[in-house]
């Protein structure tokens, strides 16, 4: 349903990447890739600059220094809405216009595109998130449940057909059993378009089961890039070995990926 | 074309263009006289003689009665903006020259009449006319019976019996530095008791024997209809008050045919007669035309009594019927405040609006700038109204740049905090997915901020409705009209005509705009209520 691009254009890469707020450092020459249609999640604690390096993706955030080039071409060059029309985002809480009904919010994109099929896209864009629009397209943001509100939130950053996702923390604010539905959720629209995703999260179990791999991130650093059972197998600082351990200790699901 | 020929050129076509052009002296000749008053019953009765007067003559004139108060007389009678009103020469020296005399000079009413009249030529071109030949200073009065009991002749007899009286005046006589406090410096005087009383309560106060000695002024008509004895102030405390029409400097140096007719009553109105007259408005209630009329039928100085046809309105009428009677007035000054509420408030919007967002956009100027505008609100209309004239002059334009002033401090408040509390997640996903600025403000910030800026908007409604009332002070028209004269005749129903619609067109317009702001409030937000 949702065609796909060239795979050229659809990798993502970040150069000696720095980025300062006045005198504090919160990305340290950081270079990071990945492959075209794979998911790569960026894990940390807060204040680590997972969410700063997100953002240099679609320009919320411009580098002080380095290279991000989304497919072959350095962002930096680019014009800014056409840029980041190109790519979806998906923040934590969703941030749906709460005065759009949900099948305008869906269509955003597009309609910022003029195009004529937005309505059609947005539709298809519902259902493919496991919302069919003739239930919900009508109903406005606070009719929904949390879990909802984020699925239309991931739809919303899928209806144009993006090169490229970008999602920030974007289940992190709602219960265990709804984020085991989003997640679910999200490895189906990942089967049906393979976009290239950059997903931000604290959540380890998380990233084990939806990241091809995981980048560690700590004071403006990567401490180590690599699938998570590389990372747990053979963590390259003590920081990645005791984050890891301290995770597994509270969750199945890295027991199990092990 | 040579330079030359250019020049000859031009100044051919000027010196056309300037013969079309009527000369400034011819062109003021058609200009009506504006005839204005100040807000109290004798200054009504006073300029309605001149409007009269004028008209009997060939002058066409033009009324503004029940200018705000001295400042915004004067200050228009200055700027050309009125042409003539009463005034009295104490007021002159004290507030609007603001000099002070030697206690010889301020005892000799010709001496102080003389320095007002030379000294406001000389500072600001205006010109008093002779006096009209009565004075309206501090009266204080007791009655016949205590008068006589007492015998109280002059204040210094007032003195005397001090201990024994209570006194019942008005607030501005027991404060201001020319009243009480001024009786106390050189008669001494110290009264039992002082009671505030407002200026209609202590005539009644006084005959019911409530209290013994009032305030007044000498040509109050209350006086005759109490019978009442004014005390003579022997020791000369209180200036001089002589009554003269007051000229702008455009007549008074363009019109000598208008200064010639007004200049007829100089001298020709004494105290008692006056006080008749004040009296036929503030006890009978009879019309101010008509009493103009008759004053200057029996100075001999009007034959046709033109102005006799408008009946005296009957003081036993109820309200509603006289309201009634009154419905085609009020509707239009409805209308005309409508209208006045309206243009302001439009502007303000059209202002406010997209100032509240620039300060959004530039936080740093945001405070200061909107505390500016708060402390505009603070400041009293009427003192804004006079600010206004020297610049605008009076009637509508200053009187819509004063309401507008006001609203625009509402509006912009809310617009700039509806905007910077609007959600800040979508409106940051907006931006993210490639909204421009501009279509982030058109699609999320203004929907979102929609009824807090409506509700703006209606604080501002409300709020200009009641300053549109003032608007009457300076000749802008509206409900604040009949509000204005009804408290200068002492005419509660004139004033009920003014206030009670006033009234209902606030609540109306309120409830007109909740209905709209209820419509500006989006689905998501009315339901979340429900």
């Amino acid at each position: 349903m949702l065609g796909s691009l060239p795979t050229q254009s659809r990798a993502l890469s970040a150069r000696n990447v720095s980025h300062r707020y006045g005198d504090v450092v919160a990305l340290s020459d950081v270079s990071v890739s990945v492959a075209a249609g794979a998911v790569l999640a960026l894990v940390g604690e807060s204040g680590s600059g997972k969410t700063t390096l997100l953002r240099c993706f679609n320009r919320m955030i411009e580098p002080t220094s380095g290279e991000v080039r989304v497919g072959a071409a350095d962002i930096a060059a680019q014009q800014l809405e056409s840029l980041r029309r190109s790519i979806g985002y998906v923040p934590q809480d969703g941030g749906l216009l709460p005065h759009w009904r949900v099948l305008r919010n869906v269509a955003l994109v597009p309609t910022l595109l003029q195009r004529a099929d937005a309505d059609a896209a947005a539709r298809a864009a519902l259902e493919l998130v496991g919302l069919p629009a003739e239930k919900f397209g009508t109903r406005f943001p606070h009719e929904l449940s949390g879990g909802q509100r984020q699925r239309v939130s991931l739809a919303r950053a899928l209806a144009a057909k993006p090169s490229v996702l970008l999602m920030d923390e974007p289940f992190g604010a709602v219960d265990a059993i709804t984020r085991a539905d989003l997640q679910s959720a999200f490895e189906a629209v990942r089967r049906e378009l393979h976009i290239t995703t950059l997903l931000v999260t604290h959540d380890l179990a998380e990233s084990a089961r939806l990241a091809d791999e995981v980048a560690v991130m700590r004071n403006g650093r990567i401490e180590q890039i690599g699938p998570t059972h590389a990372l747990q197998d053979t963590p390259a600082t003590e920081y990645v070995a005791e984050l890891f351990l301290r995770a597994s200790a509270a969750s199945d699901a890295l027991r199990v990926s092990r | 074309m040579t330079r030359r020929m250019q020049f000859v050129t031009l100044t051919l076509a000027l010196s056309i263009l300037n013969s079309l052009v009527p000369s400034e002296l011819t062109a003021q000749k058609n200009e009506p006289i504006i005839v204005a008053s100040k807000p109290f019953g004798e200054s009504y009765i006073l300029a309605e003689m001149f409007a009269q007067l004028l008209e009997s003559r060939g002058i066409v004139v033009a009324r503004k009665p029940g200018l705000g108060a001295t400042d915004v007389a004067f200050a228009a009678l200055r700027t050309n903006a009125i042409d003539v009103y009463p005034e009295y020469s104490g007021t002159g020296l004290q507030v609007i020259l603001r000099d002070t005399l030697s206690a010889a000079a301020m005892s000799d009413p010709a001496a102080v009449f003389a320095h007002v009249m030379r000294a406001s030529t000389e500072r600001f071109g205006v010109r008093w006319l002779p006096s009209l030949g009565f004075e309206n200073t501090y009266a204080i009065a007791v009655t016949q019976a205590t008068a006589t009991r007492l015998k109280l002749r002059t204040l210094s007899d007032l003195a005397r019996e001090q201990r024994t009286l209570t006194g019942g005046m008005t607030a501005d006589f027991i404060a201001g530095v020319d009243g009480l406090p001024a009786l106390k410096a050189v008669y001494g005087l110290t009264l039992r008791d002082v009671r505030p009383l407002s200026p209609a309560l202590k005539y009644q106060a006084l005959a019911s024997g409530d209290v013994d000695v009032i305030d007044g002024y000498s040509t109050d008509g209350l006086l005759s209809k109490y019978n009442l004895v004014v005390l003579t102030d022997d020791r000369h405390v209180f200036p001089p008050y002589d009554a003269a029409a007051v000229v702008s400097p455009r007549v008074a140096s363009g019109r000598p045919d208008a200064i010639a007719v007004l200049a007829l009553l100089s001298g020709r109105i004494d105290e008692n007669r006056m006080r008749a007259l004040n009296q036929r408005i503030e006890v009978d209630q009879t019309d101010v035309r008509v009493v103009a009329a008759d004053a200057l039928a029996a100075l001999g100085l009007l034959t046709n009594g033109a102005s006799r046809s408008q009946a005296p309105t009957v003081k036993s009428q109820p309200f509603l019927e006289y309201l009634w009677g009154q419905r085609a007035t009020v509707a239009a000054q409805m209308l005309r405040h409508l209208l006045l509420v309206a243009a302001a408030l439009i502007a303000a919007i059209a202002v406010a609006v997209p100032l509240g967002l620039l300060l959004e956009r530039s936080r740093g100027a945001a405070e200061p700038i909107i505390r500016i505008l708060g402390v505009i609100q603070t400041i009293p209309s009427l003192a804004l109204l006079a600010f206004m004239i020297p610049l605008l002059g009076i009637g509508v334009v200053p009187a819509l740049v004063a309401m507008w002033l006001y609203a625009l401090y509402p509006i912009a408040r809310n617009t700039f905090s509806g905007v910077r509390d609007a959600d800040h997640a979508a409106i940051e996903a907006a931006e993210a997915l490639g909204a421009t600025p501009m279509q982030r403000l058109l699609m999320v910030r203004l929907p979102l901020a929609a009824p807090v800026i409506m509700s703006g908007i209606r604080t501002a409604a409300v709020l200009t409705v009641g300053a549109a009332t003032l608007a009457a002070f300076i000749g802008a028209g509206g409900l604040g009209e009949p509000i204005v004269s009804g408290l200068a005749l002492a005419d509660t129903r004139m004033i009920l005509s003014g206030a009670l619609p006033a009234a209902v067109l606030a609540l109306a317009v309120d409830a007109v705009l909740g209905k709209i702001e209820r419509l500006f409030t989006p689905a998501f937000r009315a339901r979340k209520k429900s």
